[in-house]
């Protein structure tokens, strides 16, 4: 564990990377202990899990567009998935717990934290490495196997787990009620060894946040993008260990008969909703507050200016990040939970709202009046915040108890958590991935099909989830595998057949972005070192940066965002320039690293 | 000596280069006091499933000492925290550049701490000999998981204690540079300190 690392690294910082590299092919590229590396590991298994969960999107999209019509490739399923094509009740259940298990753990989670967690931490504070390097290798060695263990259940007797993403007890402790053992019990395992992973990763974000900044460096020179993943970090420290807890009890009562959630033997189904929810709600702050930080990022490069108010934004991740803890039982108001209390988290949910809006109108602050510069990643960015907003708002809506009761696990709570997820998360993502991608694979993305694949993604997103608020207002539940077996759904069908059109041109059009991921990667135009006139440190080092980054450690004089600054007659100051006023030479041609 | 490390404001294990101030201890230290930090949840989450679960039906509970063996687990108790004292003395003696000591204790240490997991087991052994079992209503569910999940705890520090004692026995560590004999006995004192807390709520209340 931990101590594994004790005494094994070194004291002093390796300044002997001038040499060549003389790493083996597995040692540079498969158990690497370099984070760049790691980073763009993770990247590719997050890139997979996010086509599969998609896939599983489009099976639930597909039966509820055109319930009892074949799926086209239905056939080709095993016959305890579809039966002549069409989707059966069980694997629809399947789906839709796949679907969310997959996004949330193994395509979101590890976007953001866990690539550029991993790829921008050291870069940006101007650190060689990660402060555990090899408990890093060890944090994603352990992510794929918990993986292929998820993707497993689809191969065992009774499938996949199907008792929802959030697998409430006692549903999921219970087979006989799904007919899911193996299944579930993977599911179980996947998570605990995967809370590992993301353990390892998150104390090792930590400590070299706090103990690895460069000289000059301090907390107030951060970019944002260091400050929110530092922020996630936290929370993924201290709220993984409880789902981790939580999936061991139900590990047990469904395999050494334990207890805890079977009401029968005086368990409490109730507790797993608390102890779900404890860790779920943070993680729902852990699944955006990454994106928002780097979104600041893009913003302020696109829009030429500082970040406006900086501090505050710092302050709004950390009180997110610290209400976050007090707000769990918003998702339980009609568990059966104590009214009263509902009260209580209905008034802390709220409260988000004031930190979140503060970040909304810092965004909107920092592009005011800005020489807006329209690349591919600014305009994710700008996405972000918009869709961050609606799905913002409706948050709000839920949040109060009465309304809530109204729109309960219906397609209302679909939207939203799709607005934020999609809309927020994901939009961010594609913003990340596009501004740091020159920098991973030293090659630009193309511009032009960037932009063909941002504009159809917005119409076809918006398309499919905006309408789920309809839906949901008229009272469609969610997670029902025919909506039109319900009278009261009928007028509804068109809806749903349009979503689901909208979600195979919003499924169709990623492979754009796929396209344009894996040719750049080979035939795109050669990266310079800093593409956007970006004023972090990682820009100042060749695209991709050498093993081991910086050749000197770099000193920081300025905070990250000093576009546009009257100091200088570029637009823009780099962290690790000392004097103001100074030229440094053109654009592309740095003054430290190499 | 606790006089003469209280003269340097700051830890003598920090790292030669100029960084920026971080938290004023060697990376190692930090990153275990974090991991502690979720170690601490996860243990809460039981502990705390084990408080609402026994709140709510307390009739699932025995008396104390009707169902488990109160003197055996307390001699173990005092076991354990034997192996927080000689870790400690450990720590002491390689700080003195006593690394023969050193040796000693972390055997000792070792021993200690694998004679827990011993007891425990053996505990076990005659607790499921009796019929007392993990599927026994929700005494049994929630005393096999807590006391099993600190045992694993317990467990996984006799490995690394091992590995810490090999170290030490090949010189690794001086009285200048010993961050893995501090590491390691912070994690033991966690785990002996989480017993603490376990023994008193699962075995005296």
């Amino acid at each position: 564990m931990a101590t594994t690392a004790t005494g094994t690294t070194p004291f002093t910082y390796d300044h002997g990377h001038e040499h060549v590299d003389d790493r083996s092919f597995i040692r540079k590229y498969i158990f690497s202990t370099d984070h760049k590396i790691i980073g763009i590991q993770f990247l590719i298994m997050s890139l997979t899990f996010l086509l599969l969960g998609g896939m599983l999107a489009m099976v639930m999209r597909w039966q509820l567009g055109f319930p009892g019509k074949p799926l086209p490739g239905g056939t080709l399923l095993p016959d305890t998935y579809t039966s002549g094509g069409v989707v059966l009740p069980e694997f629809y259940n399947s789906a839709v717990t796949m679907h969310g298990t997959f996004m949330v753990f193994f395509a979101i989670m590890p976007l953001l934290v866990g690539v550029f967690g991993n790829y921008l931490i050291p870069l940006k504070i101007g650190a060689p490495d990660m402060a555990f390097p090899r408990i890093n290798m060890a944090s994603f060695w352990t992510a794929v196997p918990a993986g292929l263990l998820m993707l497993a259940g689809f191969f065992v007797e009774g499938g996949s787990a199907a008792a929802g993403w959030t697998s409430y007890a006692p549903l999921s402790a219970r087979s006989d009620l799904t007919g899911v053992h193996l299944g579930q019990i993977f599911w179980c395992v996947s998570l605990i060894v995967l809370g590992l992973s993301s353990i390892m990763g998150s104390f090792n974000y930590i400590t070299t946040v706090i103990n690895l900044r460069a000289p000059g460096m301090n907390w107030f020179r951060l970019p944002l993008s260091i400050w929110a993943l530092f922020v996630t970090a936290c929370l993924v420290l201290l709220a993984i260990p409880v789902l981790s807890g939580a999936a061991i009890l139900l590990l047990f009562d469904q395999t050494i008969g334990t207890h805890f959630f079977d009401p029968q033997a005086g368990g409490q189904p109730l507790l797993w909703q608390h102890l779900f929810w404890f860790f779920g709600h943070p993680e729902v702050y852990i699944l955006i507050l990454p994106g928002m930080g780097m979104v600041s990022d893009i913003i302020a490069n696109g829009a030429r200016k500082p970040v406006f108010g900086y501090t505050s934004m710092v302050l709004a991740i950390i009180a997110i990040g610290f209400l976050g803890w007090g707000v769990w039982g918003h998702h339980m108001f009609q568990s059966g939970m104590n009214p009263t209390l509902g009260t209580t988290f209905m008034i802390s949910t709220l409260l988000i709202a004031v930190p979140s809006a503060i970040k909304t109108f810092n965004w909107l602050g920092t592009i005011w009046k800005g020489q807006i510069t329209f690349h591919v990643p600014m305009l994710h960015a700008l996405a972000f915040v918009s869709m961050f907003v609606i799905g913002g708002l409706s948050g709000v809506f839920m949040a109060a108890s009465p309304f809530d009761i109204y729109i309960h696990d219906t397609y209302f709570i679909v939207a939203h958590l799709h607005y934020v997820l999609f809309g927020g998360s994901l939009f961010a993502i594609f913003a990340a991935v596009t501004y740091w991608y020159p920098k991973m694979f030293g090659r630009m993305m193309n511009p032009t099909v960037g932009k063909v694949h941002f504009w159809l993604t917005l119409v076809f997103y918006n398309c499919t989830f905006f309408p789920m608020h309809q839906l949901g207002l008229h009272g469609h539940m969610r997670r029902i595998y025919d909506p039109t077996q319900y009278a009261f759904l009928k007028d509804l069908q068109p809806v749903n057949t349009f979503i689901s059109i909208s979600a195979f041109l919003l499924f169709a059009t990623q492979f754009i972005f796929a396209a344009n991921f894996i040719m750049s990667w080979f035939k795109g135009e050669k990266a310079p070192n800093n593409p956007w006139l970006d004023n972090g440190l990682e820009w100042t080092l060749p695209s991709p940066p050498p093993h081991g980054n910086f050749a000197t450690v770099p000193t920081v004089y300025r905070g990250p965002y000093e576009y546009s600054s009257p100091h200088s007659d570029q637009d823009y100051i780099p962290q690790n320039v000392p004097t103001p006023g100074g030229g440094y030479g053109a654009p592309h041609t740095q003054p430290a690293g190499d | 000596m606790a006089h003469a490390a209280a003269i340097h404001t700051e830890d003598v294990m920090l790292p030669p280069p100029a960084r920026e101030a971080g938290a004023g201890v060697y990376t190692e230290k930090l990153g275990m006091w974090i991991f502690l930090g979720s170690e601490v949840m996860f243990f809460t989450a039981l502990i705390g499933t084990y408080v609402i679960l026994r709140f709510a039906h307390p009739s699932s509970w025995k008396n104390p000492g009707e169902v488990l063996n109160i003197p055996v687990t307390a001699v173990n108790t005092f076991l354990l925290i034997c192996s927080s004292v000689t870790m400690v003395k450990a720590f002491a003696a390689v700080q003195d550049g006593l690394l023969r000591q050193l040796r000693l204790w972390l055997v000792a240490t070792c021993i200690i701490g694998a004679s827990f997991v011993g007891v425990q087991v053996y505990e076990y052994t005659h607790l499921i000999e009796k019929g007392f079992v993990p599927s026994e209503g929700l005494y049994g569910s929630t005393f096999y998981t807590m006391t099993g999940f600190h045992g694993f705890h317990v467990t996984m520090g006799v490995i690394c204690m091992i590995y810490v004692t090999l170290k030490a026995f090949r010189g690794k560590y001086t009285q200048a540079d010993h961050r893995g004999v501090e590491v390691i006995g912070l994690y033991w004192h966690f785990v002996d300190l989480v017993w603490i807390i376990l023994f008193t709520i699962v075995y005296l209340i």
